[in-house]
């Protein structure tokens, strides 16, 4: 099959030019001196030796070091890195002594085998066509062959089998996909735990924040009041919307928007911390520039200008959240966002499809 | 013992022949001749860190658990000590900190998929700029492609599992482009979270298409990958002796065994040397998921910057127009939908069909086994560099807050810097890349022309100075001169001589178009007959000069000889 440096054909012509053929093959030094020869094994097997040795550090590590019960993260680290050297001199020893042995002391005579066209030969090709069409013709979902077999064409089985077989996998998939979405109830995309008189907590702790604690050019990151008190999921899944960042800026610089006049009092202003772009929480606020930043695309807000984008991906303003003071002198929300809170979807202007009374909202900007 | 050992082999063999009949693959396998190149080892780096990640893999679900239920952390990380967070998170860390040796399984695991990602596309690259995708390779081309798409999914599934911040921030990012999608969005939204953003579904089911369908699917195609590498006999680079009929190298046992073999553990062991010295993705630091904290600086792992630079670079109001669109009430995110999924479909499409792009300019020219060296192609070349600098942009622009304050610059000014770059630079780059291979293929033609500069002047009797320059070998001009000189399209005119239209006329036009595109400006290969001549020229009008010339490199090397002396001496 391979026959060093020889050709059958023709040598290959381009535009004009003959191949010279193989080029002239150069001996390696262990080739043609023995001492060469015996380093190049000397080396190979020291080689091998060390990932031997390798192996052998990383078993002593992991016996003889004493990472402690995983308090003392700098123990964990130098157990890390002593058995991971192990593993590395283990591993490149038998690399680098394998392919030092190919490369000094293997043959490098290059050989050369024919290549054959992939294409199969036209009495290959018309018989396997031949046979698809005795099978089609077995079937009976073909034409009759000329000859006339007898074989009739069954075209209301090729019909039905197809429609079958199309939806058939509907069987398994439609339950499978319909279960996956849980109650499939997106109007829960609408509604957040806020609401009339409740109040606006610290995060994480939950504990009440009193209008005379929001000092200006302060920020708090905020949760509804009984946030933590439920269970796991259901509080990710409402912190994913509810959270909320409270400032207070110098009155003089907030520019109160049409229609959000009560919404907010003395320069006490809550929007929603859920950036309008994909979602990430806008947490980067600018005292200077009263410009609230989005890390992940670094969507731009101005919470002085009813925290219009100023620059990046997002195009909506962040939902603000209309709020008030209790009686007891605790910052309370006046009710929920008038508006879905975070990124947009299809039917985010549509009114709510459980309480189909409610008009379609207009977008503020 | 050796008799011993081999009269056990051969046993062996005999067994297991009569049983299976392998001796024909052991006839077929055994010698079968792979070329040697530096740039064949990159598909050999992916799958090796593919085998690593599957090793170190195994080695974490023995005890990674993923749940999304509760639990308040009292393991040995005492600064977590009372926090709730999730199974997934708290046994992250238990790995990380209880179990000798976790962490180094873990940063390996997170490593090898780094580099199994930058191997695929570094690889895709060699396949592109050296034209192994061509005639039969195309099909092995999308197999590689789609091993890249999967390759992008395992690396998203499995960064997502420990459940914490910034993996969580991450998924919250797929929930919002899941929701730019028209119609079906929001409900698809709840199809992968199972109900309402985070759920606690989301990680068991990555889970499951991290270790199962995504790898399973993986390990499919690198069969068919592997196996259409055998049927096609590997690519090779010109030289002598190298054609399209056959295939030049060294046989698979003992030679490439030993190489691709030793290759493995090299990059097993490089893998696990950076693993136990760089920490990579210190969870414990950044906290369980939770939808209020962000930190400055997120960013997802590498192969994930394009879709997120994209989505930093597309503006939401452009030029005063409102990117998030309201059509009859109902909303269409364009500055969602058209940075994550729009470009990377385009994107990826291109890179997909890329073969039968070239195939319509070139026509169709029969099975292509010597690569182009790429200065022969050089819109191609051009097209590659300029999807690179497309692609280097989103990456930048991806991590352009780091960018920023790393070389201390304005956040905003990058960006915008960056979106005028992404549609300037790509044919800046093309132009430029082109010109440089022109500039290299003419070089080419000077040298077999007029061979190398020796760098020794003569001087004629008249005055006058020349350099003498030696002729290149046979191997040398051949490299040069061996590949094709394409020339563009000539298709059939519209109508025919019964002046009716012919079918297909627009088709050929656009193929045509797009070959000028390709080859109408182009630099042929020196022909017989120019080097023929150029040798004439050389050989006959100078003679005085080649004498001369003869008698300089004399002088060269008895100068060259005596100056070795010299320092030697002083030595």
């Amino acid at each position: 099959m391979s026959t060093p440096e020889h050709h059958e054909e023709e040598p290959v012509t381009k535009n004009g030019f003959t191949d010279p053929g193989l080029a002239h093959h150069r001996p390696r030094r262990a080739d043609v001196e023995p001492k060469a020869d015996r380093r190049a094994e000397r080396q190979v097997a020291a080689l091998f030796g060390l990932s031997a040795l390798g192996t052998i550090i990383a078993i002593w590590a992991y016996f003889g070091l004493d990472a402690g019960d995983g308090s003392d993260v700098d123990a964990v680290h130098r157990m890390n890195l002593w058995i991971g050297i192990g593993v590395f001199l283990a591993m490149v020893g038998i690399g680098f002594g394998a392919i030092h042995w190919a490369k000094t002391l293997m043959r490098d005579h290059e050989m050369v085998e024919e290549r054959h066209a992939l294409r199969t030969s036209d009495e290959n090709r018309e018989a396997a066509i031949q046979n698809l069409k005795d099978g089609v013709t077995d079937s009976g979902l073909g034409t009759p062959d000329e000859a006339g077999t007898g074989v009739k064409r069954r075209s209301l089985l090729k019909g039905s089998l197809i429609t079958a077989l199309a939806i058939a996998p509907l069987s398994v998939l439609v339950p499978q996909i319909g279960n996956m979405g849980s109650d499939w109830n997106i109007s829960k995309f609408r509604h957040t735990m806020w609401g009339p008189g409740v109040r606006l907590t610290r995060d994480p702790d939950g504990s009440p924040i009193k209008a005379a604690d929001v000092t200006i050019g302060s920020v708090f990151h905020v949760i509804p009041e009984g946030l933590n008190d439920l269970e796991h999921h259901e509080k990710m899944a409402e912190k994913a919307k509810a959270v909320v960042l409270l400032l207070r800026l110098n009155p003089e610089d907030l520019k109160i928007q049409e229609g959000r006049e009560d919404w907010s009092f003395d320069g006490v202003i809550a929007y929603s911390k859920i950036c309008t772009h994909v979602g990430c929480p806008v947490a980067l606020y600018e005292q200077q520039t009263h410009h609230l930043l989005c890390p992940c695309h670094q969507s731009t807000f101005d919470v002085s200008d009813g925290a219009k984008v100023v620059f990046g991906p997002a195009k909506r303003p962040l939902p603000q959240l209309p709020i008030s003071v209790d009686d007891d002198g605790y910052i309370v929300a006046q009710n929920d966002f008038d508006e879905p809170v975070g990124p947009s979807y299809w039917t985010r202007l549509k009114g709510d499809s459980t309480t189909e009374a409610t008009s379609v909202e207009e977008e503020s900007h | 013992m050796g008799t011993k050992l081999n009269n056990a082999a051969g046993g062996t063999a005999n067994f297991v022949d009569d049983r299976t009949s392998i001796g024909g693959f052991v006839k077929f396998f055994a010698r079968k001749l792979f070329p040697d190149h530096w740039s064949f080892m990159l598909g050999e780096i992916a799958l090796y860190s593919f085998v690593v990640l599957l090793l170190s893999g195994v080695f974490l679900t023995a005890f990674f658990v993923p749940s999304m239920t509760e639990v308040h952390y009292e393991g040995a990380f005492e600064t977590m000590h009372g926090v709730s967070m999730t199974e997934a998170f708290a046994s992250t860390l238990k790995i990380s900190f209880e179990v000798p040796g976790g962490l180094l399984i873990r940063q390996i695991h997170h490593w090898s998929a780094l580099l199994f990602l930058a191997a695929i596309m570094t690889h895709m690259c060699r396949v592109f700029f050296t034209g192994a995708f061509r005639k039969p390779r195309e099909l092995n081309w999308l197999v590689g492609f789609t091993l890249m798409v999967l390759g992008l999914a395992a690396g998203f599934t499995g960064y997502s599992l420990p459940d914490d911040v910034l993996s969580g921030n991450g998924l919250r990012i797929i929930d919002g482009v899941v929701k730019s999608i028209p119609i079906i969005g929001s409900y698809t939204s709840y199809w992968l979270f199972g109900g309402e953003y985070p759920g606690g579904d989301i990680i068991p089911r990555l889970f499951t298409a991290h270790i199962l369908l995504v790898p399973g699917l993986i390990l499919a195609l690198i069969a068919v990958h592997l196996f259409l590498v055998f049927l096609h006999k590997h690519t090779q680079y010109p030289g002598g002796g190298k054609t399209d009929r056959n295939v030049v190298g060294l046989p698979l046992f003992p030679v490439y065994t030993a190489k691709a073999g030793g290759f493995f553990f090299v990059v097993f062991g490089i893998i696990a040397l950076v693993a136990a010295v760089f920490t990579i993705n210190p969870v414990w630091n950044y906290g369980p998921y939770d939808p209020s904290p962000v930190s400055a600086g997120t960013q997802p792992d590498w192969y994930i910057l394009f879709v997120d630079g994209a989505l930093r670079l597309m503006p939401g109001w452009l030029f005063g127009i409102p990117m998030e669109w309201e059509i009859f009430g109902y909303t269409l995110s364009m500055n969602i939908l058209l940075p994550a999924l729009i470009m990377p479909g385009l994107f990826f499409g291109f890179i997909a069909m890329y073969p039968w792009i070239e195939k319509w300019a070139t026509g169709d020219r029969g099975e292509k086994h010597v690569l182009d060296r790429p200065r022969n192609v050089p819109v191609r070349t051009g097209i590659g560099v300029a999807t690179i600098t497309f692609y280097v942009i989103l990456v930048l622009e991806g991590s352009n807050d780091i960018v920023a304050t790393l070389f201390h610059l304005s956040l905003n000014d990058l960006t915008i810097f960056f979106q005028w770059a992404i549609f300037i630079l790509p044919p800046i780059m093309f132009w430029v890349t082109k010109r440089i291979c022109m500039g290299l293929q003419r070089k080419d033609r000077e040298l077999v022309l007029h061979g190398h500069e020796t760098g020794t002047i003569v001087r004629h009797e008249n005055g006058e100075y020349i350099e003498v320059h030696s002729p290149l070998d046979e191997q040398e001009v051949w490299l040069r001169v061996s590949h094709d000189d394409i020339a563009p399209l000539e298709v059939a005119p519209e109508y025919n001589e019964n002046g009716v239209r012919r079918k297909g006329y627009r088709w050929d036009r656009f193929k045509q178009a797009l070959s000028r595109f390709y080859y109408e400006e182009r630099i042929s290969p020196v022909t017989k007959a120019e080097y023929d001549e150029a040798q004439h020229h050389h050989g006959h009008g100078n003679a005085e000069a080649d004498i001369q010339a003869a008698d300089a490199k004399d002088a060269d090397e008895r100068l060259t000889g005596e100056w070795n002396k010299v320092e030697d001496e002083a030595k």
